[in-house]
Order: structure tokens, then sequence, then C-alpha cells
């Protein structure tokens, strides 16, 4: 999944997972929380990593400054 | 039961000698590397060795899919179908498309994803999955692997020669959420599958690892299973007390 749309924006799986990381959590309470299946969760939450938009530790994401920042965009 | 055993055995993928960066993409259970430095690449080796064998580690890769990159082991603790079909926008395929899409859910109960694969772009995979929306009103709700370079179609031999040099065939990869290969079907460009057969088999694995048991020709889910053969005398012993449908000693059924 493109995390980043053609005009800056986040798309709207991106804008998802990023809301749902409004508290830190794996790749699987991501899936919980959003309903996604856990595949686009993985590759979406890894995209976002390299992009910039979250940050992980030992397994568990939390938003980025440019997260936040494009998700109140 | 020594049959349903999920352990990756070491077998001739050991031999592979790949790249670091291969070696990064492998599932955990992937296929186990020699210690000496890689000195070639996947792709410079004798395709035939890196073909999915039974019983082993499906072979890693990311790919670009109409729902974005994906890896291989994004689908780590759940169970994938991968199927390959000829050619988007032609008929066999789009039947097959509508046929898959009406399984997804129920494969899904079953903690079941389904990834296809062609060689062809992700711009043609995308025309084909709205016309198909458009056309038959139906939504394709997994993604396809936009396999334009073979790399995939390569490493998991779905390219038949025989066939064609440049299509995929209709070939379908059970993958267990341990990332072993489960199960292989192969079917001619020129014939449809049959996707109750994959719910069926699906089943029948999935039962296999639950109970430790065998399923008979024909088995559907509420018919007996076979339990495994014995392999010493006590064993037969014991299984003709046990109370088990035995026809003789090493034709035992039970209900789960």
């Amino acid at each position: 999944m493109a995390c980043i749309g053609n005009q800056g924006e986040l798309t709207e799986s991106a804008r998802k997972m990023l809301t749902a990381l409004e508290k830190p959590g794996t790749a699987e309470d991501i899936a919980a929380r959003t309903g996604l299946p856990l595949f686009r969760v993985r590759g979406g939450l890894r995209e976002m990593a390299e992009a910039g938009l979250v940050e992980q530790k030992d397994g568990t994401y939390l938003p980025a400054q440019r997260g936040l920042a494009l998700l109140s965009a | 039961m020594r049959s349903t055993s999920r352990r990756p055995k070491r077998g001739p993928e050991i031999l592979l000698r790949r790249s670091p960066a291969e070696k990064e993409e492998s599932m955990p259970n992937h296929v186990e590397s020699t210690t000496e430095e890689p000195s070639q690449t996947l792709t410079e080796i004798a395709q035939p060795a890196s073909l999915p064998r039974l019983g082993m580690a499906a072979p890693a890769f990311e790919a670009v899919t109409t729902h974005g990159k994906i890896r291989l082991e994004d689908y780590k603790g759940g169970w994938v179908v991968l199927f390959s079909h000829p050619a988007d926008f032609t008929p066999v395929c789009t039947s097959e498309f509508l046929a898959f899409a009406a399984i997804a859910p129920e494969l899904r109960e079953r903690g079941v994803e389904l990834l296809g694969l062609s060689i062809d772009s992700p711009s043609s995979h995308i025309a084909w999955v709205r016309n198909i929306k458009e056309k038959f009103g139906i939504d394709i709700p997994f993604p396809i692997i936009a396999d334009s370079n073979k790399e995939v179609a390569s490493r998991y031999g779905m390219v038949m020669p025989g066939e064609s040099k440049t299509e995929t065939s209709r070939c379908v990869f059970v993958i267990d959420p341990a990332g072993i290969v489960r199960a292989m079907i192969y079917y001619p460009l020129t014939t449809g599958r049959n996707t109750d057969e994959i719910i069926r088999l699906i089943d029948a694995l999935q039962t296999t690892d639950k109970h430790g048991v065998a399923t008979p020709a024909n088995w559907k889910p509420g018919d007996k299973v076979i339990v495994p053969p014995p392999g010493t005398m006590e064993e037969v012993e014991a299984r003709l007390k046990a109370g088990f449908e035995c026809t003789d000693w090493y034709f035992c059924k039970k209900s789960v």
C-alpha cells in the first residue's frame, strides 16, 4: 500500500493506521484496531516507517512527527 | 504423526547460496544456508534447485502488488494461498477470479489469505480488477502480484515452457502459518480450477494439524478421518483395543 498519495496527502489506509497508533502498538494490535488484514498492516507499517511517518522499536510502533503533521493537515 | 510433520526438512535447498539481502528477506524458517560466504545469487543458480517442495520453507519474496509492496513474511502466523494465472483480461482467468473472490470470505474465516500473481504490470492488474467490477459487479478483495520480471514466478516454477514461455500456468501453493509449503496444485492454461477443492484442501490440512490425523479420499468436514498407521506391534495391539472403526490393523478411522 502506498502511504502517501500524489498530492503528498496520507492515503486512506495510512490515515487509518496512524489514527490507530494514537496508542503505540504492534502490527497485531493495529490490525485488531483497524480491522485491516495483518499482512496489509505489516506491509503498510513498513512503508510508513521507510517514509518517516512512524517509528518502530522492538516491534512496537508509534507515530513520528511527520506522520502526526500529515494526520492533522 | 510422522506424515504430518510441519518442520522444514533439510534437502536440496540447503545447497543454495543466497545473497545477504535475500537472507534478510527470508522468513525465520527459511532455507538454511551454508556457513560459506555467498558467492552466487539465487538467480545465478539453476532454477530447478529453488523450486518449492512440500514440507519445506516457501521461497521468500518481496513483490509489487495491487495492494502495494508485499513480502511473503507479512503473512507469517496465517495461511496464504499463492496462485498464478496466465494473463489479465482473458476469459478463463476472469472466471477464476470471480470464483476466488467468492471464496475469499470463507477462506478468511479459516485464517487464509489469497494472493494472486501473473506476469503483467500493476496498471494491467488495476485495469482488469476495475473491469471485473464494472462488468460483473464483483470486487477482487485480494492483492495481485505484478510479476513483470518473472522473479516470483521463477522461484516458484510457475512458468511451464511446454505450455507457454511468457505466461504462468494455473499454479496454487498453500503455505502454512510457519511459512511451509503444505500443498501444490498445477492446472494447464486451458482448464479453470475448482475453488471448492481449495477450501476442502485447507479444511483437510487444518484438520490434520489440529488432530494429528490424515484424511481419506474425497474427505469433507464431518467425515471420519484416518488414524495414522501403527509402526510397531505394540501400537497395533493398542489401536485394536482403542475403539476405532478398523477394517484391518492398518486401516482405522475415527470421528473428530
